[in-house]
């Protein structure tokens, strides 16, 4: 198989370039995309990239494969592989720090920026706060984001105006904190959110949808907190 | 190396998991300067992989639970060697820690009544083994960790924490006076190294699960705490002691939560029997996971293995139904689909015992201090240091750990080093500086490497450690195979101090941190293995084939590896709680 690896190493090289490998893959196994650079890292200990718990649930491993973005830990090579070649690149849009590991900054601030935790300004009850699994079934599909980047890094929105638009991840946190019933809230975090960009300038493309790891729907959230601010408005 | 910057805290806590930013958050919220390094972004630590659940007893699924049960399920669950102080504290302080999680908004499962969802789980009872299985776990689906370590990060956001994230910290710095006084420390996308000062260090680094080849553990689990203790020369406690979870899917070692025991799920061999009947009459598959893993080993052994090599057993949950499996148990169902290729909606999943969690750890007090001994054997307070979660061991867990007893002991114990330390400060603990010699000592190791003309590569030495630990100090030990596993180790260890980096980039260079993991993989395989060695008995985990009894005579006690001697010491175990009567040790059946 060639695999065509996206190489930075500020220290050394002017420029980003494209390195190919021709890699012998263990014959009988599908292997991750993960398991694959860990292989070329054997060979080459100056290939850079994070990773960490390799099973789709701590969000390190985001990097665009064969064009689209996903974890590498649990990207079977029979899945993105065409034609023999596999390119892997850091995720589109973010400043590389080195090879596939590129400065979250601008991510991490958007998630601070929704006031990403729970807001209850009663006393606290000796016990839990009830909540109804009804209620608590409207975080389903919200909480479970683990922060990896696919979806805003696959957003053009995100790309032209990363620092006015929220992106769909810091939105998905923003609707799971207004959807709540233990949130009192809402008023602020739609003041917030109220202007031209931080909500609106979503075109509703879908791109976070089709590369969420985790199977999640941004735009859903999105069409949701874009109810509340017209409703608000009215 | 010349000299290299200082950044000063009051606190610094090494860490973030669930451990490491409990902490921080009490101290913050405390106005105590603190600041939490951690080697990965905050939430991209292992506790996100926590599954099942956290075992409390806040009285949601049954209205009569007594925390006194659960503190008698932890005790018996240890084999007697949990210490029984901090298993009363755990359990009694538990139900406040978990309430405050909820408060922070951790997203739990719910009744419908409202509360908190809770899930059966091995080794769980009520009425102090007298009336019947528990169901005592709460639970976020079977996401539990990854909500947990959520709610702690966007709490310390708001509280206003200071995180270096993706630093890696090296070693300890010592002073003179023989206090700990902060750490040398790496940023990692930069490269400067650089002196954290501080005048408490909380090491709360998490477990250690890749000295073995195959672990249910995140990549980055390599005792870096324990590596750093060692290295200066403080002991360790229950080393020999690691659990080996009776269900990771087999040939990927990813976990499924014994939450699908819980649910309802048992295992099964190649003649389709529920073999857990035979070995735990009462409890079947919920009997304690050292149990269940001996038992689904010795199906393999006499020969009832599945598949074509006839070296796994099978976990059987179709028969929970479709529904309930996607509401309880969501990511078991995506986790199988991912690493077995099965749908356990249809098909029973291939599961192995698999190496989990570390229970033994540096030795501490409830409030976190770390403690070594004195010439004549008694406890001393190592100033300055402090450790929390599953690095650390306090000992609650024992020689066996119950599932979701973890999660508590993060929460109730990182809060508790928190407390401490607040308290410790306010009363006008100051320590020393540390002189450039105390700093270069630190910084020797590092320069060791950098200028290393060896040849040995990382990947490989440690990948013959790994290999190593599997086989001579598995689930079923003996004396002859860990003598030969020792020697191995010595080599292995002659090695890993001839390591090349092959990269001397500063910016973001992984291969240096790898290497320097790989020490710390080494130092605790070794305290490991010289441990499992010189306990002669079976407790809990630790089962020798030369030594199949329980000696409570000689060994109902802590066993304390010192590096410095190379020497198995002896520590007691506490029998003092100090609310209820003293649990006694009993034959342990489920
Ligand atoms: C798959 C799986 C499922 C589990 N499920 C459950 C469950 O359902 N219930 C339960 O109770 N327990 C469970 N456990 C056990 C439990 O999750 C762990 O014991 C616990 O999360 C450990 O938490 P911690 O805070 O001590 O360490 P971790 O969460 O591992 O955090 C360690 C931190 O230390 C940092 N660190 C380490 N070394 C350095 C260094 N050198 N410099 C800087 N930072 C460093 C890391 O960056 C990280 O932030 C499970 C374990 C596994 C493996
Ligand atoms: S739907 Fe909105 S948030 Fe998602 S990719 Fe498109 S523009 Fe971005
Ligand atoms: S919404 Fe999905 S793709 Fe976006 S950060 Fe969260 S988990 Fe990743
Ligand atoms: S390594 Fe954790 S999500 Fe891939």
């Amino acid at each position: 198989m060639l695999v065509s690896l996206y190489r930075y190493n500020p220290e050394q090289d002017n420029a980003p370039y494209m390195q190919d490998i021709e890699l012998d893959i263990p014959a009988g196994k599908d292997l991750m995309v993960l398991d694959v650079l860990a292989l070329l890292k054997e060979k080459d200990p100056t290939l850079a990239y994070r990773r960490s718990c390799r099973e789709g649930v701590c969000g390190s491993d985001g990097m665009n494969m064969n064009g689209k973005n996903g974890l590498g830990c649990i990207t079977p090579i029979s899945e993105v592989v065409k034609k023999d070649k596999l390119v892997i690149r850091p995720l589109p849009g973010l400043p590389v720090i080195r090879d596939l590991v590129v400065d979250m900054g601008i991510f991490y601030e958007q998630y601070e920026r929704i006031t990403p935790y729970l807001v209850n300004d009663t006393p606290a009850p000796e016990i839990e706060r009830l909540q109804s699994p009804e209620d608590r079934e409207k975080l389903d599909g919200l909480y479970e984001c683990i922060l990896c980047a696919c979806c805003s890094t696959a957003c053009p929105s995100f790309w032209w105006n990363p620092e006015k638009f929220v992106g769909p991840a810091g939105l998905l946190q923003a609707y799971r904190f207004l959807a709540d019933s233990r949130d009192t809230a809402q008023e602020e975090r739609l003041s917030d959110l109220d202007d031209p960009f931080s909500v609106f300038r979503c075109r509703g493309i879908m791109n976070c949808v089709a590369v969420c790891p985790k199977g999640l729907n941004p735009t859903k959230a999105i069409g949701h907190i874009r109810d509340l601010l017209l409703q608000r408005a009215t | 190396m010349g000299k290299i910057r200082t950044i000063s805290y009051d606190a610094i806590v090494v860490g973030g998991g669930g451990a490491g930013m409990r902490a921080a958050l009490q101290l913050t919220e405390t106005g105590v300067d603190t600041a939490c390094i951690t080697k990965v972004f905050p939430t991209r630590s292992h506790t996100v992989s926590a599954q099942g659940g956290i075992t409390c007893a806040i009285a949601s699924a049954d209205p009569n639970d007594d925390w006194r049960w659960h503190m008698y399920d932890t005790v018996k669950g240890s084999d007697y060697i949990g210490d029984q102080e901090a298993i009363e504290y755990m359990c009694s302080v538990g139900p406040q820690a978990v309430f405050e999680l909820e408060h922070m908004g951790l997203p739990f499962s719910r009744t419908e009544q409202g509360r908190i969802y809770q899930r059966p789980f091995g080794g769980q009872s009520k009425d102090y083994g007298k009336g019947g299985q528990a169901a005592r776990t709460c639970a976020a689906a079977d996401r539990t960790g990854h909500a947990l370590l959520h709610t702690l990060y966007q709490a310390n956001l708001k509280g206003g924490t200071t995180f270096l994230n993706e630093w890696y910290a090296i070693d300890l710095v010592k002073n003179s006076d023989q206090q700990v006084v902060g750490v040398i420390a790496i940023e990692i996308e930069t490269g400067e190294v650089v002196y954290i000062k501080s005048k408490a260090t909380v090491l709360a680094t998490g477990g250690a699960g890749r000295i073995y080849a195959s672990t249910t553990n995140a990549l980055i689990n390599t005792g870096d705490g324990i590596g750093m203790a060692l290295r200066a020369g403080y002991p360790v406690q229950d080393m020999e002691m690691w659990q080996f979870h009776p269900t990771g899917i087999y040939g990927a070692g990813t976990l499924v939560t014994e939450g699908c025991r819980g649910e309802g799920g048992y295992l099964i061999n190649s003649e389709g029997e529920r073999f857990m009947e035979r070995y735990a009459p009462n409890a079947k598959d919920l009997a304690g996971r050292d149990v269940v893993a001996r038992s689904m080993v010795i199906e393999v052994l006499e020969g009832r293995g599945c598949g074509p090599e006839k070296d796994h057993v099978l976990l059987k949950l179709d028969h929970l139904g479709e529904e309930t499996l996607n509401l309880r148990l969501p990511g078991i169902v995506e986790l199988s689909r991912t690493f077995a290729h099965v749908d356990p909606i249809k098909d029973p999943v291939p599961v192995v015992p698999t190496c989990h969690y570390m229970m033994g750890g540096i030795p501490t007090t409830v409030g976190g201090q770390a403690l070594t001994q004195d010439k004549e054997g008694n406890d001393q307070v190592i100033d300055g240091l402090f450790a929390c979660g599953e690095a650390a061991c306090v000992s609650v867990h024992g020689a066996n750990r119950l599932g979701g007893n973890s999660l508590l002991d993060l929460v109730v114990f990182g809060r508790a080093a928190g407390l401490h330390i607040e308290e410790r400060l306010r009363g006008g603990y100051e320590s020393g500086d540390a002189s450039e010699d105390d700093i270069n000592r630190a910084l020797a190791r590092l320069e060791r490497l950098e200028s290393s003309t060896g040849t040995e590569s990382v990947a490989a030495v440690r990948k013959d450690l790994q290999s190593c630990m599997q086989l001579y100090f598995g689930v079923f030990r003996d004396g002859d195979s860990m003598g030969e596993g020792l020697k191995k180790l010595d080599a292995i260890g002659e090695r890993a101090r001839n390591v090349q980096i092959g990269d001397n980039s500063k910016a973001f260079n992984t291969a240096r941190i790898e290497a320097l993991e790989l020490d710390n993989l080494f130092e605790v395989a070794y305290a490991t293995a010289y441990s499992a060695m010189e306990r002669r008995e079976s407790r809990g985990a630790h089962a020798r084939n030369d030594y199949t009894e329980r000696d409570d005579e000689n060994w109902l006690k802590h066993s304390v590896y010192f590096p410095l001697e190379k020497r198995l010491g002896k520590r007691d175990v506490n029998f003092a709680p100090k609310t209820v009567d003293t649990l006694q040790p009993m034959i342990r059946t489920y």
